[in-house]
């Protein structure tokens, strides 16, 4: 009896032992630290080399482009520029720096910091994948592809140590969004250079120790797959108005493990909610599950080259078919909205005049005019997804759909990614799963994807009228005659239906009721000196 | 017995060998490649990505300028993390691997052999029974069913450990360490058992009960030496397991070990990634082998004089 006595006092004392005494959300409120759930593991923290969401929040809060993303969505904040003038006819844009901008180890930040950054991404061998962020430049395209060696013929250049004046081929009105894009982002001249060339993609410049930027954070430590911490800049133009003074970014690719550590207090803000939880905690009504707007449409794009869907109608009589609304709110269940258009309504202000029904009938006369009439003769139709179990539910849902509004037989064939990826890009398949999110504020993003000769168009399709609408667009100044232009376009688009749009994006993740000064917005870009902890 | 061990040096150079050509050529056969992303990038850009990273030159010649590498050690950039060798993530991820192997093996010895051999003495018994039922649950039940399980109760509702993490907060080694060595711990405590009753049935054995020793030193001095050599044989390859299998535990814990970056490898098509840390998860294979191999040596004089 003794031993048994005593057996549980140790399991007693080791229980208490192991108990942490504070959690780190709590911890965090006292010491302004930010426990944040940031999804993968970074590719790097080189605003010139990484594409990606999770690099997309380490870079804006180390880094500082000419402007920031304005947190409360519309038009964007001053960041480097503290202001800037635009000509007349659209196509010269003159920043001027804040002359309180520094880099982190304290060097005067000037325009020519900008020029050199600007070639460095430009650098054919640098080997970026997002230098037609900057394509709207003159000469940059050119430059990029090796047509030009002359970087002075771009359309970039340093005034003096705090004016910048760039050129652009069009009057472009959402240049000023593009620029608080991390791929527009200066890096450190000296620091670069000393661990590498211009073109190096693996200098050691982005490790701690080395990293030199101009946000309002820097880099303290990283540990691969564990967590990367930045700390508060002290050399920041804008440092007096940063209130965190750390950020733990996780890298927690497993939805299940974030969703436990936000349960026990691991987390203020996680990447996303588990797919299963997610109609859960709307019932329970969870204070803080958030579901807001984002820039983001899931749709099935249509192989155009098909020999049975290249027919419009054929394509139409699958889009009117299907009952958006009852997928958004029996399938996904996650607040999404059913789409009737490529681009999110509300994108800067303009609203797509697009609608696509629904009706069975009239996609079944459609289907009939095409020569299938109740779907018989009609080839075994295949849908194209990547592995993931919500993919997997819609495209149940819409097989269901097609065969009981249509009368056709559908197959599912589910791929890992990458496999999935190299089918959709050498056309080798019918109907694919698709998403796209915009990278800036405008709804050029999405609909100059959809032109003939983009690599992301993918369906073959290509239509003049709607490349000329396009291109008109980009080559207006007047935003009203341009949303004009684009809503056309649009309407071509979804007449032609060589996408099928299912659902808008929404952004859903759990945020401690302690974190303020965060706000819902289009992009889902939450600059860190806005953050900050309070109960 | 140096012998032996030579012998089996001599024949793992090939194997390993073997599998890194194996590997390179399986690899660039499975479709899809590094920097094949959703958002597709202009050919110009792709075309100066295969130049960076040697994938314009013709298959064979890239095979080569591999081999020629890995035969000097160096296993490449990794592709999926510009700047980063596949060397410093093998070496960062590993001691993490191997601590949690570790602990995990730990636990699986101290609960499978105290079963296992508990089982043995009291055979027939509710002793018997229990401890050998638990140990079939125990290798039925997948670590990514268990790991939840536990964090659920422990974590979230008793709130005495951390939920995830690795040398982050108090305690937070101690349900991976169970987790991981829960299934194991299953096994051992059925080969031990098996081990024990075969060796308490010996001659010796009741040559030492014979001449009145106690029934403790009898099974302490006597019979676990024999009982366990099942056990260590099963170590070897247990360890090698422990450390190319803890990928899920790793997961499920947030744990920054090798596990996590092999599979996630394979997912964005990391070629030199994969080659790397498959050549060094087969030597390791064959090395833990090696060990438990002698350790056998070492234990069962007719295993050393058949040696």
């Amino acid at each position: 009896m003794k031993n048994q006595y005593l057996s549980y006092f140790f399991i007693l004392i080791f229980i208490v032992a192991c108990s942490p005494s504070i959690s780190p959300v709590d911890d965090g409120l006292e010491k302004q630290i930010l426990h944040y759930g940031n999804g993968t593991e970074p590719q790097g923290l080189d605003p010139h080399i990484v594409t990606g969401v999770p690099e997309h929040h380490l870079l804006i809060s180390m880094c500082e482009g000419l402007t920031i993303a304005n947190p409360k969505g519309g038009e964007n904040l001053p960041g480097v520029a503290e202001s800037w003038q635009i000509s007349e006819d659209g196509k010269t844009y003159t920043f001027f720096l804040n002359k309180a901008a520094k880099w982190s180890n304290g060097d005067q930040l000037v325009a020519e910091d900008f020029v050199w950054s600007w070639e460095r991404i430009l650098t054919p061998s640098l080997g970026s994948q997002y230098p037609d962020m900057l394509y709207y430049l003159e000469g940059a395209a050119d430059f990029h592809q090796s047509k030009i060696s002359d970087f002075s013929l771009v359309g970039v250049k340093a005034i003096n140590e705090h004016v910048l004046e760039v050129q652009l081929n069009n009057p472009t009105p959402f240049f000023i969004k593009l620029l608080s894009h991390y791929s527009t982002y200066p890096v450190h001249k000296k620091t670069v250079l000393q661990h590498g060339t211009i073109d190096d993609r693996n200098g050691q410049w982005t490790r701690p120790g080395n990293f030199v930027c101009n946000g309002p954070m820097n880099l303290k430590t990283w540990e691969l797959n564990k967590q990367i911490i930045v700390e508060k800049n002290p050399t920041y133009w804008d440092a007096q108005n940063v209130k965190l003074n750390q950020i733990i970014f996780y890298p927690v690719s497993n939805e299940s493990t974030e969703d436990r550590m936000f349960r026990a207090g691991q987390l203020h803000v996680t990447n996303v909610v588990p797919l299963e939880k997610c109609p859960v905690y709307i019932e329970a009504k969870n204070p803080n599950l958030k579901i807001e707007p984002y820039m983001g449409t899931y749709f099935y794009r249509v192989n155009t080259l098909h020999p049975v869907l290249k027919d419009k109608k054929i394509r139409q009589a699958l889009a009117y078919a299907l009952n958006r609304t009852q997928i958004v709110e029996k399938v996904s269940k996650c607040g999404q909205q059913a789409a009737y258009s490529f681009t999110p309504p509300g994108s800067a202000g303009y609203e797509p005049e697009t609608e696509v029904p629904f009706n069975p009938e009239l996609a079944r006369s459609l289907l009939a005019e095409a020569g299938y009439e109740g779907g018989k003769n009609f080839p075994m139709l295949e849908i194209l997804f990547n592995t993931q179990e919500g993919h997997r539910k819609i495209a149940l849902a819409v097989q269901q759909m097609w065969q009981e509004n249509l009368g056709i037989s559908v197959q599912l064939v589910n791929q890992d990614w990458k496999v999935y990826l190299a089918r959709e890009m050498t056309g080798d398949f019918q109907i694919s799963r698709a998403g796209w999110i915009g990278d800036y504020e405008d709804p050029n993003t999405f609909l100059d994807t959809l032109r003939p000769n983009r690599g992301n168009n993918k369906t073959g399709w290509e239509n003049k009228e709607y490349d000329r609408l396009v291109e008109l667009a980009n080559k207006t100044g007047d935003q009203t005659k341009r949303y004009e232009y684009l809503n056309e376009a649009e309407k071509i688009l979804i007449d032609e239906m060589p996408i099928i749009p299912i659902y808008t994006y929404v952004r859903q993740y759990q945020l401690s009721s302690d974190v303020k000064g965060w706000y819902p917005n289009l992009l889902d870009s939450h600059h860190p000196k806005f953050i900050y902890l309070e109960r | 017995m140096l012998q032996v061990i030579l012998k089996r040096i001599a024949i793992a150079i090939p194997v390993i060998l073997v599998v890194a050509s194996v590997t390179f050529f399986l690899v660039r056969m499975a479709p899809g490649g590094p920097f094949d992303a959703e958002k597709v990038v202009p050919p110009q850009v792709m075309k100066n990505l295969n130049a960076v990273y040697n994938l314009d030159a013709p298959l064979i010649i890239q095979y080569r300028d591999y081999m020629f590498n890995l035969i000097q050690g160096d296993f490449g950039p990794s592709f999926r993390y510009p700047g980063r060798s596949v060397t410093e993530m093998i070496f960062t991820g590993l001691p993490v691997t191997f601590e949690l192997a570790f602990y995990a093996i730990i636990v699986a010895m101290i609960i499978g052999i105290l079963a296992g051999v508990v089982a043995a003495v009291k055979r027939n018994t509710v002793l018997d029974y229990i401890p050998m039922t638990i140990a079939m649950i125990g290798i039925c039940m997948p670590t990514f069913l268990l790991g939840p399980l536990l964090v659920l109760y422990f974590g979230i509702h008793l709130e005495v450990l951390p939920v995830s993490g690795w040398d982050s907060l108090a305690g937070d080694k101690i349900l991976p360490s169970i987790t991981l060595g829960a299934a194991y711990a299953a096994y051992i405590a059925r080969l031990s058992r098996g081990g024990m009753l075969e060796t308490l049935s010996q001659d010796y054995i009741r040559t030492a009960r014979a001449k009145g020793l106690p029934e403790y030193q009898v099974i302490i001095k006597h019979a676990l030496q024999g009982g366990l050599v099942p056990v260590v044989s099963f170590l070897g390859p247990a360890t090698a397991g422990l450390i190319g299998g803890s990928f899920v535990v790793e997961t499920i814990f947030q744990i920054p070990g090798l596990g996590r970056f092999y599979v996630e490898a394979a997912f964005n098509r990391d070629y030199t990634m994969i080659l790397g840390t498959t050549i060094f998860f087969s030597t390791l294979i064959i090395f833990f082998n090696l060990l438990s191999d002698i350790a056998v040596l070492l234990m069962n004089p007719r295993a050393r004089s058949e040696a």
